[in-house]
């Protein structure tokens, strides 16, 4: 090493400085398939595909779950008291605002499909239970409603929905 | 304090080998001539006990991975297996289970007994951090180990557990995923969980080895929290500390073997002979013992965010105790109110403890709450304002003093 700090670059700083950056990459580029490998790999997407439900079966006040993406799927054919109980919330009072219509789809009121995970630490609630008639969860005592929102415990939101659609009146398409 | 004899190769083999490899020499400099305080008390056997109880561990575990099997479809089949039909198998599996407990409770009596006797302070600050960093090491290897057996227990666990990190914003959702490798906790967490519980004891041994190092350059604390001045103050390794520590280890070893032998599944739970089921949730889920005290803070704060920060908080300001406690004198025997406001601290730790297996309502949670506020209030008020105003004891001219009565001190 020179003893002298010379105020110009010199051809051997860009030498050490090209190195280093070619080593920086090197390394960056060699994490990406190392962290990657951890994702859900292509059998376990594939295994993710859309499943029917029928919904004749379910009567009503009867709530059935399903499995799909190994996630467990609520399905509750409501009575006419949990949908009014539902729908007659002053929505100001929720920690997770969202009115009852969102959370079903448009002249299917009384079926109620969400992903039966708690929101606070991935519990299974169950379902007609708890202060509110809709969930319970055992884990921490959250408190779910009979639209799936949350109104008291430590979970911070809503129960989430899976994307479905009815393909006919009594059945329909989760994913 | 240069130490005591220093080590002499005697056979022309060993003169030979001290050339090209000292490491009889390294051996004999830091366990047997080594200089430890000679009033070391049985706090200071824990040390060694962790160490013994790591390999224990690591040969265990080695021997049951020849019989376990890290599918969802075979993993509490092939426990099972290994409690009927593994010759052996049983007490393996029972020693591993129960020396996790073991190893925690070791962990937690020889962290107390540092800051009881201030053995975090200058210039012992990296070593006390690398402890801490083997707390965290072990909390993620036990909890990897719990989740094999694929019970419930085990099952849920890794949902808890691993669903804290959704909390984080914006990228949470995709780092549990990452995760699970899946939508949920499935057969790719499973194998990846083995292949780290396997892993992880090696990199603690590693960083044992570290602890050990910076140990033997800044020297053992003791009781009195004074350092040794002249050689009268320690007394050599072997056989002195290697007696003391192996007597101790024996007594350790009745408690252990009390529970492998006569209540082996006490400190575990009945829900985890029952095989892992995605679709039911226990009614009651609790961490193991060791983990209750950190599970309570959690559950005391009701927002996500914050209860899974102050769970990550209350193990981390650990690392900050060195610079959080501001007081010179190091042991608890010469700080009056430092001496009693640590007990009160312990009974703290134990109360989470309790609080964290009973159920998350009512007076529980008050009380959580409570005790949590008293937890961090410890490391961020008591403790800084306490090394300002107390009014500490005066400390003994030398350790020797310490110990032996006033005429021979000067003798010996
Ligand atoms: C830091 C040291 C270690 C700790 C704290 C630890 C902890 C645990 C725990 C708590 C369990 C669950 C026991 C049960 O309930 O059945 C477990 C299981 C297991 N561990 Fe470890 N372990 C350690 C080291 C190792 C090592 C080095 C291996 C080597 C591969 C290993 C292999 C296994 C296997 C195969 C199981 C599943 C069988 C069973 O459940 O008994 N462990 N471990
Ligand atoms: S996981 Fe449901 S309340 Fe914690």
């Amino acid at each position: 090493m020179t003893t002298a700090s010379s105020a110009e670059p010199t051809r051997r700083d860009f030498l050490y400085i090209a190195t280093g950056a070619v080593g920086a990459i090197g390394a960056a580029s060699v994490l990406v398939p190392l962290i990657a490998q951890m994702n859900p790999d292509a059998s376990t997407i594939a295994a993710g595909a859309p499943i029917d439900v029928d919904l004749a079966p379910i009567a009503e006040g009867q709530a059935i779950k399903v499995f799909w993406r190994g996630k467990p799927i609520y399905i509750n054919h409501r009575t006419k008291k949990e949908i009014d109980e539902a729908r007659n919330v002053d929505l100001a009072t929720l920690p997770d605002p969202q009115p009852d219509s969102a959370r079903v789809k448009e002249g299917h009121a009384n079926f109620q499909v969400l992903i039966g995970i708690c929101t606070h630490l991935g519990c299974i609630p169950l379902a007609h239970q708890g202060d509110f008639d809709g969930y319970f969860c055992p884990c921490h005592g959250s408190q779910y409603d009979t639209s799936g929102r949350i109104r008291r415990g430590p979970a911070p939101a809503n129960l989430p929905l899976p994307p479905y659609e009815f393909v006919s009146d009594t059945k329909i398409r989760i994913g | 304090m240069s130490g005591h004899a220093t080590y002499q190769p005697q056979s022309g083999f060993m003169k030979w080998m001290e050339r090209r490899l000292p490491i009889a020499g390294l051996v004999y400099s830091s366990f047997v001539a080594y200089p430890t305080p000679r009033n070391l008390n049985y706090w200071w056997t824990f040390g060694g006990i962790l160490s013994v109880m790591l390999v224990i561990q690591i040969i265990t575990g080695i021997t049951l991975a020849m019989h376990y099997t890290p599918h969802v479809d075979l993993a509490f089949k092939s426990v099972e297996s290994i409690m009927r039909d593994v010759n052996y198998g049983w007490l393996l599996r029972y020693v591993h289970a129960n020396g996790a407990s073991m190893f925690f409770a070791a962990a937690y009596i020889h962290m107390f007994r540092g800051m009881y006797y201030g053995s975090y302070k200058d210039p012992r600050e990296v070593l006390w951090i690398l402890g801490v960093i083997l707390l965290l090491l072990m909390i993620a290897t036990g909890f990897m180990g719990y989740v094999l057996p694929w019970g419930q227990m085990s099952f849920w666990a890794a949902t808890v557990i691993t669903n804290l990190f959704s909390a984080i914003p914006v990228v949470g959702e995709s780092v549990v995923s990452w995760l699970w490798g899946g939508y949920s906790v499935g057969n790719p967490t499973l194998q990846r969980f083995y292949s780290l519980h396997y892993l992880l004891p090696f990199v603690i041994a590693g960083v044992v080895v570290l602890h050990v190092w910076a140990l033997h350059v800044v020297g053992q604390n003791n009781p009195t929290g004074i350092d040794p001045k002249t050689d009268k103050d320690t007394v050599p390794f072997t056989p002195y500390a290697t007696i003391k520590d192996s007597f101790f280890l024996a007594l350790f070893f009745i408690v252990f073997s009390f529970f492998i032998f006569y209540m082996p599944n006490f400190m575990g739970h009945a829900d985890n002979y029952i095989p892992a089921n995605p679709a039911v949730t226990p009614s009651h889920i609790v961490p193991e013992w060791y983990y209750l005290p950190f599970y309570a803070i959690l559950r005391a704060i009701p927002n996500k965010l914050l209860g899974v920060g102050a769970l990550g908080a209350s193990i981390v300001i650990l690392a900050f105790l060195p610079w959080l406690d501001t007081s010179r004198v190091r042991s608890a025997r010469y700080r009056p109110y430092f001496k009693q406001l640590f007990w009160v601290f312990v009974a703290v730790c134990i109360g989470l403890g309790w609080l964290g297996g009973k159920p998350a309502e009512g007076g529980y949670v008050i009380a959580s709450r409570l005790l949590t506020a008293y937890y961090f209030a410890h490391f961020l008020i008591i403790l800084p304002l306490l090394g300002i105003f107390e009014k500490t004891k005066p400390l003994p001219n030398s350790i020797s003093e310490s110990v032996l009565p006033p005429t021979t001190a000067g003798t010996r």
